[in-house]
Order: C-alpha cells, then structure tokens, then sequence
C-alpha cells in the first residue's frame, strides 16, 4: 500500500468508529502510593522522636520471635527503651513470648493478611499512645512481619532497617527461591547457628545465594539459644550514641 | 505487657474471606480498583474496557492471583467488564564496570549479563504501577 492509500484509509475509520471511541487515561501511579505515603509521615515521625524502627521479615519458623525475645532483654538490661509490634494472621502467641523480655508489645492479628501495611502499624501505634504508651520515647521499634517471604516485598512500614532472616535449617538456596524480598533486605541474619553442623548448612553456598540476590548486604549469624553473634546483631540495629 | 486487636480493619466481610485466599494480590487487587474508580470520576466518568499495569518481576506479585483477586473485586465497578492487562518489566541493573544499563535474561543473579560482574544497582524491576485505563465511551 503507498503512502497515499494508507492515509486515505487512514482518514476513513475515524467515521466509521465515531460512535464507541476509545480513550485512554494515562496514569502511571504507583499502586501502593497511599502506603508510600503514610510510610513516609511515619518514618519522618519516627526520625523526629529518634526512634529507630527495624522491620524483621523472614520466612515461617525461621526464629524471629526467639532472635526477638532474645534481643529485647538484652537490649533492656542495656538500658534502651524497647517495643515490639508483631504480626500474625491468628493467635497472639508470638506477643506472648515476646513479652516475656519485659518490654512492651502489642499484637496485631491479620486475620488471613499475609503482610502488615503501613496503615496497620501506624493504627496500633495511634492505640497504643492511646493506651499511656509514648512511642516518641521509645529508641528503638522492632516489627515483627508476619511470617511470609513473597508478600512482604512491596510494603514500606516506615522503617529505618528491614532485616531478612533466614535460619540454617531451611536451605542455602532460600535467597534464590525469594530474590524479590531478599533484595529489599538492608541487613541478612542467618540464625539458628547452633544447628548449623547438625544439618551440614554450607556457609559458602548460603552467602554465595545472598550476594547473588542483594549484592553487598551485610550478613551476620546468630544463635538465640547459645548467643553466638547476638552482640553483633544488637550492635547492628541499635540507635548509635 | 500484651495488647491485641484485629489489624485488618480495612479488608472486611466477605473480602475477608477472599484475603485468606488470595493473599497480598488481593489488597494490590482493591488498590487498582479504588485508583480506576477515582480517575474515571475525575475524567467525567465511563465505563471502563481496560486496566493496564506494570509490574516488575522481583515484586514478589503471582498473575494468576491478582487477575483472580480482580475479577473479584471488581463486582459493581465501572470495570465489571475490563480487562487486566500486565506488562511484566524485566530486571535491568546497572554495571559499573560496562558502564552500561543491562537487561537481565533471568533472576538470579543479579550480575551483568556482558562482564559478569556483581551489581545491586536495580534500574527497573520492583515497579508496581498502574499505567493506563481504556475507556470505552459514546461520543455525543
């Protein structure tokens, strides 16, 4: 067809399709926007107040309330004010074992949610200063994600630290099964040490799945039955003086 | 010290029931939608033939979820009758030593696919985006 047909034919449609046009909307917005945008006022809150937030995302069982329970004692007897948000789909057995630190807690039950959102945290919070607790006073939050590897990706809580745990026992690979979360982590904890011989974890191929996933994050190894590497851990997201 | 309560105000009865099911698809799902309902209002209205998303393969979001979670969602919307359509975005990183952006073939590694070299400098890939709404409508 030359030139001149294809505008001819060109010219022709418009009329004929002049009853049902279609027309485009072009938005290019992120979906997650208001989530954004209320992590954002949370995290300028928090900077404010000097409260350091740290996000713990891992898989199920991967040992975030024991590494929790373990930290918020210690850091306690450190003399930092310390609180911990944790969530789970059901139950509040995880609150439970946490506060058994001392420090205060609160659970948030997703009912089925298999990630906390931004609005969530910043509603328990809200209760919570309700309730006499002032978070302003606080040095350092840790929330504890609800126990999930893909649906955590894409939500900002705020928070000055996302740490992604992965235990000995679940398999060196894990990193390359989850390349999406494991990118977002600013911080890997391999925990669970203790049972790294008992299940022959090849530390090598481990650290080699994370730098293939989030090239240059810093990676530690912690036992919260034994304590080995614990200080580290807590040096790592305590306020710095 | 313990307190507990429901977190999941904004998801409620029966969307509810779907959460349990459809996981976090369905809140990206309810997001699009509420999104779409308010740029048709603010384009004067219409009813909607497409919803076009993009969607960069490390956001950890399963297709076949979301487009299910869509469908249900969408009941008594001006998309009751839209299409979903997504555009997966590839990984594209930054090599410092090609000096160069590059597509990646597949994920993992993150590594130049040319030289080989290790790089976490992410161009694309996390996106989740709504990108544009095809409205079907009658031209007076």
């Amino acid at each position: 067809m030359s030139p001149a047909e294809t505008a001819l034919t060109q010219s022709a449609e418009p009329a004929a399709e002049a009853a049902a046009q279609p027309r485009i909307l072009q938005v290019r917005t992120r979906i997650l926007k208001k989530n954004d945008e209320v992590a954002r006022e949370m995290r300028a809150g928090f900077e404010t107040a000097g409260v350091r937030v740290v996000n713990v995302v891992s898989s199920p069982g991967s040992g975030k309330t024991s590494l929790l329970t373990e930290s918020l004692r210690r850091l306690r007897d450190r003399g930092l004010a310390v609180a911990a948000i944790v969530g789970d789909l059901e139950t509040d057995n995880d609150a439970r074992r946490l506060a058994a630190s001392g420090a205060p807690v609160r659970q948030i039950m997703t009912h089925g949610l298999c990630h906390l959102e931004a609005d969530m945290v910043q509603r328990e919070l809200a209760a919570w200063e309700a309730e006499g607790l002032a978070v302003s006073s606080l040095q350092l939050l840790f929330v504890e994600n609800v126990g999930n590897l893909v649906c955590p990706t894409s939500w900002d809580l705020g928070e000055s630290l996302r740490v992604v745990l992965m235990s000995v026992t679940e398999g060196e690979d894990k990193p390359l099964k989850y390349p999406g979360l494991f990118n977002t982590a600013d911080l890997v904890v391999i925990t669970k040490s203790d049972l790294a011989e008992a299940c022959r974890f090849d530390r090598e191929a481990a650290l080699s799945a994370i730098e293939q996933v989030r090239p240059g994050v810093p990676v530690l190894e912690t036992s919260a039955v034994t304590a080995v590497g614990i200080n580290d851990w807590l040096d790592a997201v305590c306020p710095s003086p | 010290m313990v307190h507990y309560d429901a977190g999941g105000g904004a998801l409620a009865g029966s969307t509810r029931q779907l959460a349990k099911r459809q996981m976090h698809e369905l809140s990206i799902a309810m997001r699009v939608i509420e999104m779409v309902e308010q740029e048709v209002a603010a384009a004067g209205g219409g009813s909607v033939a497409s919803v076009s998303l993009r969607i960069g393969v490390l956001a950890g979001v399963s297709e076949g979820a979301l487009q299910f979670a869509f469908e249900q969602a969408r009941e008594d919307t001006v998309m009751q009758a839209a299409t979903l359509r997504i555009t997966h975005l590839p990984v594209q990183v930054y090599c410092p030593s090609c000096q160069a952006v590059r597509e990646l073939p597949r994920v993992p590694p993150l590594a130049c696919p040319v030289c080989g070299r290790s790089t976490g400098d992410l161009r694309q890939g996390t996106e989740l985006e709504l990108d544009c709404i095809e409205l079907t409508e009658t031209i007076l």
